[in-house]
């Protein structure tokens, strides 16, 4: 299941239903990412989240299908905020259960690889300097490259 | 008619979030840039190296065929997750 939304998820509600409907899986892996207070050399006070609704939805559906490819997964959960998002707050979850830990660590891994380079969302970070539009990283992309 | 829609950095740059644009016979992406970039110097940056372009909310590249009713996207690299 996809979520993109404004609000803030519970990592614990998350787990909960993931192990609810984890049926004869062995593993549930989570990944929950943060807005880090800094880049580079600059302090952050907070995040703006914009993405491409509709494409967004459609582009994490597509990045769960191909993880169903390569990986034996049960179930598979994505949130991504979007909008404000002050430092240190929570802005990304995946979960993903299977019967064997190591199809969930990896595919755990790939989605999010895969959303950082596909996914259409851009952040914009409140610094002492103003708005700055965040730049995309090489190794990002070298990262998903590696699967 | 097709809609063209921007974002983010784009967006801003171009001062513009979307358009409706006359669209006859069939063209490609890159045909699309170069009607643009025929009306104006701001459209120049749609050919910036790192332009992603999407149609029908799927990434795809220059050489895509573009029909009738499409929705397509320029953004600049995504920076999510």
């Amino acid at each position: 299941m996809i979520s993109v939304q404004t609000e803030d998820f519970d990592h614990c509600i998350e787990y909960k239903a993931l192990r609810e409907n984890a049926d004869s899986d062995g593993a549930i892996v989570t990944f929950t990412g943060l807005v880090r207070d800094f880049n580079i050399d600059r302090s952050v006070s907070n995040i703006v989240v914009e993405h491409y609704p509709g494409m967004t939805e459609k582009s994490l559906m597509n990045i769960c299908s191909d993880a169903r490819k390569q990986w034996e997964l049960g179930q598979v959960r994505i949130i991504h905020r979007v909008g404000t998002i002050e430092a240190s707050q929570q802005i990304v979850f995946v979960g993903v259960t299977s019967k064997h830990r190591k199809d969930s660590f990896e595919a755990a891994h790939y989605i999010m690889d895969a959303l950082k380079t596909k996914a259409p969302f851009w952040k914009q970070e409140a610094t002492s300097k103003g708005m700055e539009w965040v730049a995309s990283k090489a190794s990002d992309e070298a990262a998903y490259k590696k699967w | 008619m097709i809609q063209i829609r921007f974002f983010a950095s784009l967006r801003e740059r171009l001062g513009l979030s979307s358009m409706n644009f006359e669209y006859s016979g069939e063209k490609t992406v890159n045909e699309l840039m170069i009607e643009l970039i025929d009306k104006g110097d701001r459209w120049l940056l749609l050919k910036e190296q790192d332009v992603l372009i999407a149609v029908n909310q799927t990434l795809c590249a220059k050489d895509a065929n573009i029909n009738d009713g499409d929705e397509i996207a320029f953004f600049p690299p995504v920076t999510g997750g």
